[in-house]
């Protein structure tokens, strides 16, 4: 990997890695009567264990092949197995939590492994160490085969993915000695989140500079959706984040707002994280890796490029359907909730379109699990955005909100909806990238489909009915007018059902193992494809649906 | 809710620049050929960017008129 570096390239590595090791040595030392001093150890080791990796190859011999004749596909690859190890990290300790609700022992009597420091492990594990990794590394992928142009240096994108996982680090570590900012899915402190503000600004300067550089007029749809997500998502963690350290020498901070105004910023941007990384980014997934599997193009383009703006000017203004009946003034819960009706229009038009995609293609739907999970993907995301915007309507929100119906509804998107189109995205991917004839074993490629489907179904019904009833069973009163049901009933009315979703997800956690063994075995045991051009060609187009190949 | 004072001119101006954007790709041709955009990305054979003197080019002529 290193020897597609230069010699002015590694030179420069070095440098920034030994800029960060004297950062995290200088955090170390002032907050070490703090948690922040254990972070400033970690960041010294990161930089210092990457100083040394790059010093090691400093003086190897030069990349002798033209380098502007080919894609740069090593932060890609390394980006893909980064998430898969996220997702298996993510996903266990999701499993973890949820025993933890249905068998309180698993504790274990221990201050970090309290459920409240392990679900924001869970919850950034899987939505910005796999979903993010995911992200960024199917993003390097697409901006430069759909702009048909080499990324414009060989640092930045080593330093928008090493840097991003970082920043998960930080917040994972963080999470287990108590550092946490109670915003939800913003729960890393100051100076994590300067550093994300930093990797982001990389990150979005690399993607306009290969925008740039490409040799294709029209910008394709995908590209416009990662766009997206890289810009909204650094607005709305700079707004959110607005926060006064205590002191520079510890991690404790205060936001600069409070009350309802907090609770409003913290909505503003956390139903906008979930319009912005989870679903635009994985739309321009589903709108590359999908048409490119069933090598058919999009439906109707133009219905893509539409969603897109739809997307883009309706997301924005929901995130009040989340402080329903609260001191939130009345006309701005419901600017929030007739948004997000109006949202289901562009999503479902997304869902539609990528459905429709597939007419015609259905033989290929039955034969390739791949495919098949980019399909049920576009399912759960039609089925998770119509629940959405019903959830958003105030007095369904009534009986929703506060309980497990909610989680039941984020898991909807998250497990059947991202992370089944990441996983489509992945197993499309690998044999390109690594230009390897197929997946290892496609009968695991099924198993895994299976397991998260099953998995997925069990987790959402489970929690569809246990909401339902924890919400009716708060709203019972008996006929002298107090509550029918203390709130320890609704409790033990939950166990079976908080069983059942510890069992769905651990079905859904063995599917992302097997993926990580498959992906693996590709790498070591598939033999290489030769390509059949001198320069490097990728056989996308003519990949063959995998199983019927077998 | 003085945060509205913040937040709405904020998401507005992200909307104005959204505005932008769509009018600039607007103006920039961008949705001339959509099915041939749509179609483009289904065969792209990775053809060299800057063509090399290894690269041998009656080969990659005769894979793109394919």
């Amino acid at each position: 990997m290193m020897s597609n570096l230069t010699g002015a390239e590694r030179s420069k590595a070095m440098m920034i890695a030994g800029l960060g090791a004297l950062v995290g040595l200088l955090m170390a030392i002032v907050g070490r009567n703090d948690p922040m001093g254990a972070h400033g150890w970690i960041i010294l080791l990161f930089f210092g264990a990457l100083f040394f990796v790059v010093g090691n190859a400093l003086y190897a011999p030069e990349p002798t092949e033209d380098r502007a004749a080919s894609y740069y596909d090593d932060p890609t690859k390394v980006g893909i197995i980064l998430a898969l190890l996220w997702a298996v990290v993510g996903m266990s300790m999701g499993v973890w939590v949820a025993s933890q609700l249905a068998w309180p022992d698993l504790r274990f009597d221990a201050a970090w492994s309290s459920f409240g420091r392990l679900r924001p492990v869970h919850t950034s594990g899987v939505i910005f160490g796999f979903g993010g990794n995911a992200l960024i590394a199917t993003s390097y992928h697409i901006m430069q085969r759909t702009s048909r142009a080499r990324m414009p240096d060989q640092i930045s994108p080593w330093f928008v993915l090493l840097g991003f996982n970082l920043f998960c680090i930080i917040a994972a570590s963080g999470y287990i000695m108590g550092i946490t900012q109670s915003k939800e899915y913003a729960e890393p402190e100051w100076y994590a989140d300067i550093w994300l503000v930093v990797v982001w600004v990389v990150y979005f300067i690399l993607y306009i500079r290969t925008l740039a550089r490409r040799n294709e007029p029209h910008i394709y749809v995908a590209n416009w959706y990662y766009l997206s997500f890289i810009l909204v998502v650094a607005i709305l963690h700079i707004v959110n984040n607005l926060a006064l350290p205590a002191s520079l020498t510890g991690a404790k901070s205060y936001s600069l707002f409070s009350g309802v105004q907090d609770a409003m910023t913290q909505w503003w941007y956390g139903h906008n994280a979930v319009a912005f990384f989870l679903t635009t980014g994985f739309l321009g997934m589903l709108y590359y890796f999908l048409p490119k599997r069933a090598e058919r193009p999009i439906y109707s383009y133009r219905l893509s490029i539409l969603s897109f703006w739809g997307i883009v000017f309706f997301y924005i203004w929901v995130g009040s359907h989340h402080l329903h009946y609260t001191a939130l003034p009345h006309w701005v819960q419901t600017l929030g909730m007739t948004f997000s009706i109006m949202l289901l229009v562009p999503s479902w038009a997304s869902a539609g379109n990528a459905l429709m995609t597939l007419n015609g293609a259905w033989h290929k739907v039955r034969d390739d699990a791949t495919l098949r999970f980019m399909m049920v993907a576009a399912v759960f995301y039609g089925l998770s955005t119509f629940e959405g915007s019903f959830m958003a309507i105030r007095p369904v929100n009534g009986l929703s909100h506060y309980t497990d119906w909610t989680v039941g509804h984020v898991h909807s998107g998250a497990m059947g909806w991202v992370a089944l189109i990441t996983f489509g995205s992945i197993y499309a991917l690998v044999p390109v990238l690594w230009r390897r004839e197929t997946m290892y074993s496609w009968k695991a490629v099924e198993w895994h489909f299976w397991l998260a489907l099953t998995g997925t179904v069990i987790y959402v019904f489970a929690m569809w009915n246990s909401g339902i009833i924890q919400g009716l069973m708060w709203r019972t009163y008996n006929e002298t007018g107090t509550l029918r049901y203390s709130f320890v009933d609704s409790l033990v009315a939950m166990h079976p059902y908080y069983i059942a979703r510890a069992f769905g997800g651990l079905l859904f956690l063995t599917g992302a193992c097997i993926c990580l063994w498959n992906v693996v075995m590709t790498i070591r045991h598939v033999p290489r494809v030769t390509p059949r051009l001198d320069y490097p060609t990728s056989s996308e187009a003519m990949e063959p649906a995998v199983p019927a190949a077998e | 809710m003085t945060i509205l004072v913040i937040l709405i001119p904020v998401t507005l101006c992200m909307g104005v620049f959204a505005l932008a954007v769509f009018f600039w790709s607007l103006r920039n041709g961008q949705y001339e050929d959509l099915s041939g955009d749509a179609e483009r990305i289904l065969h792209d054979e990775d053809v060299p960017l800057q063509p090399s003197k290894t690269t041998r080019r009656p080969e990659m002529t005769k894979e793109t008129t394919r």
